[in-house]
């Protein structure tokens, strides 16, 4: 008897368990690279898949160069990478900006100081400066609020000010809106954040004298931001479905996806 | 017809055993699967790192470009943090017990004892969500500091925490003290309080050391109110500085280490180190408790 129950069990968790396999007959386009991206990849694919009825998109978070690597060997059809190509990248892919990530400095809604030098910064970064009185503010400790390792934002960040693995931080936290949460709850604090996660509870400065805006993001005259790269093969053609939902990513109607997904449309 | 019935009423009856059995089991290969699935996560990257730089190394960059993968700063905060609640909750928390067990009116018991239930059923995102944004900026005015998620935060914030379960084993451990005992104690010329004190707090000795280790397992383990008061920075411990655990170690990091990375086994590594720790507590408390059943 007590067998025959455990069969029992063991067939209901089997049939409970059991998941339609996915349709190899679906269309499939497989891109790879940035772990940046996965964000913007996984609004792109969802999108896609809605409106052309279940066609997937896969993305694998590999890394930019892996991006490049695959784009070029032909193992994923669209490469994916946040930062822009090196010169001996250039002869085996082709790049398309897709999008510009915007990183806004916030501080406190109280904090006097409207503006910061990218040296500035930089020095604030690497906890050289820890009074805003040395930035023109009050008398007020400075604490740098930014991101946990690993965090694409933080590499965005960190790059942009020179400062790779040479930042001090206050607070490391894992989302940009726990950054933008600690800021607004401390007068002295100044951290990071992707452009369209601001709000009215912080304020962004002006880095060298450049707000950060979509307008500024997109002439790049704002210069803490990276871009969003596709890559494709040079000299190769892009399958039928890879070329459809390039096409599709890259249309000016899908510009509220990249909000979505806080960064800046590059095109349209 | 006699054998018929007793085949009606086992069958039943034998079922049902096999389904009581079943859930026992399912605890258990929870359990050794578990275990089964750190030390083998774990491991690769003990092995890769070294244990004593794994140990006793002093940093951790696991995403920098040449990096490092020391867990002492985790380790260190860990006992530092523990260690800290306990000096602020266990004391607290056992006079509480002994007010609910011997002083207290019943009702004002019953009062207390449903604040105590309430403070034990709060989720602990919410314990963080409070420290994070009454605690953490009355610290940072306080002791001028640039910011005041700190260890001192996660201290005080654990402190509140372990108190729950430090109050209801206290509890329970000082009303098992016999009623002879205290009654000789006040018959001799004692004070109430100085039989309490004296006389039933020693004879509860091993059931408050059980709410300790209870509590430290509680403090060790939590994650999520730490990971919104503490900072997360990878410093070695000081009470105004921000730190990480061992737990938001492996949390914050979790969500962007790539599978199969170095960086995401030492994750797997900090877990079963975390793991033997709790471990290790719950085999002290299972001694502990042993040692009460005898008294």
């Amino acid at each position: 008897m007590k067998g025959v129950c455990v069969a029992a069990m063991l067939l209901c968790l089997t049939a409970c368990g059991t998941r339609p396999e996915a349709d190899e007959q679906t269309a499939r386009v497989m891109t790879g690279g940035s772990t940046s991206m996965e964000l913007l990849m996984n609004v792109l694919a969802e999108s896609y898949a809605r409106d052309t009825g279940g066609a997937v998109v896969t993305y694998e978070p590999t890394g930019s160069g892996a991006g490049v690597d695959g784009a070029a060997s032909g193992t994923v059809d669209i490469g994916l990478s946040s930062r822009y190509l090196k010169e001996e990248e250039k002869g085996r892919v082709v790049e398309t900006v897709v999008a510009l990530d915007g990183l806004a400095i916030i501080v406190h809604g109280e904090n006097p100081v409207t503006g910061l030098t990218l040296e500035e910064l930089t020095a604030v970064a690497r906890g050289e400066i820890t009074c805003w009185s040395e930035l023109g503010g009050p008398e007020e400790a400075l604490a740098f609020i930014g991101r946990e390792g690993g965090s694409g934002t933080r590499t965005a960040f960190e790059e942009a000010v020179d400062s790779v693995d040479r930042c001090f931080y206050h607070q490391e936290l894992t989302s940009t809106g726990a950054v933008v949460a600690a800021v607004a709850s401390n007068p002295g604090a100044v951290g990071y954040a992707s452009l369209p996660s601001l709000n009215e509870e912080v304020r962004g400065v002006a880095v060298d004298g450049v707000d950060c805006t979509e307008e500024t993001v997109r002439s790049g005259a704002y210069p803490i931001q990276r871009p969003f790269l596709f890559l494709t093969p040079r000299g190769g053609e892009m399958g039928e479905e890879a070329a459809a939902f390039f096409e599709y990513a890259t249309s000016g109607e899908q510009k509220g996806l990249y909000t979505l997904a806080g960064v800046v449309a590059a095109f349209g | 017809m006699e054998g018929k019935r007793d085949w009606r009423r086992e069958l039943p009856e034998r079922g049902m055993h096999g389904i009581f059995l079943a859930c026992g089991l399912a605890a258990v290969v929870f359990v050794v699967g578990i275990t089964l699935y750190l030390v083998l996560a774990g491991l690769p990257a003990v092995l890769e790192i070294g244990l004593w730089d794994f140990l006793a190394g002093a940093r951790w960059a696991s995403t920098a470009r040449e990096p490092s993968y020391g867990i002492l700063p985790f380790l260190l905060t860990s006992v530092y943090g523990t260690l800290g609640a306990l000096v602020l909750g266990l004391p607290v928390g056992v006079l509480t017990a002994l007010c609910l067990s011997k002083m207290a009116a019943p009702r004002v018991a019953a009062g207390v004892r449903t604040a105590v239930e309430l403070l034990a059923g709060i989720p602990s995102v919410v314990y963080g969500l409070v420290g994070m944004t009454l605690l953490v900026p009355v610290l940072r005015e306080w002791f001028d500091l640039p910011s005041g998620a700190t260890l001192l935060a996660a201290i005080l914030v654990l402190a509140v925490m372990i108190l729950p379960s430090v109050i209801s084993v206290s509890t329970t451990a000082l009303r098992g003290v016999p009623a002879e005992y205290e009654a000789a104690s006040l018959a001799l010329g004692a004070t109430e309080t100085e039989t309490w004190l004296r006389v039933s707090l020693p004879a509860a000795g091993s059931g408050i050391a059980a709410a300790v280790v209870l509590g430290v397992g509680r403090a060790m383990g939590e994650a999520m109110a730490i990971m919104m008061v503490a900072g997360n920075v990878a410093n070695l411990p000081g009470l105004f500085k921000s730190v990480r655990f061992l737990t938001t170690a492996i949390a914050s990091e979790m969500a962007y280490a790539p599978v199969g990375s170095l960086q995401r086994n030492a994750l797997y590594s900090i877990a079963l180190v975390l793991f033997l720790f709790i471990l290790l507590i719950d085999l002290l408390l299972h001694v502990l408790l042993k040692g009460k059943r005898r008294l």
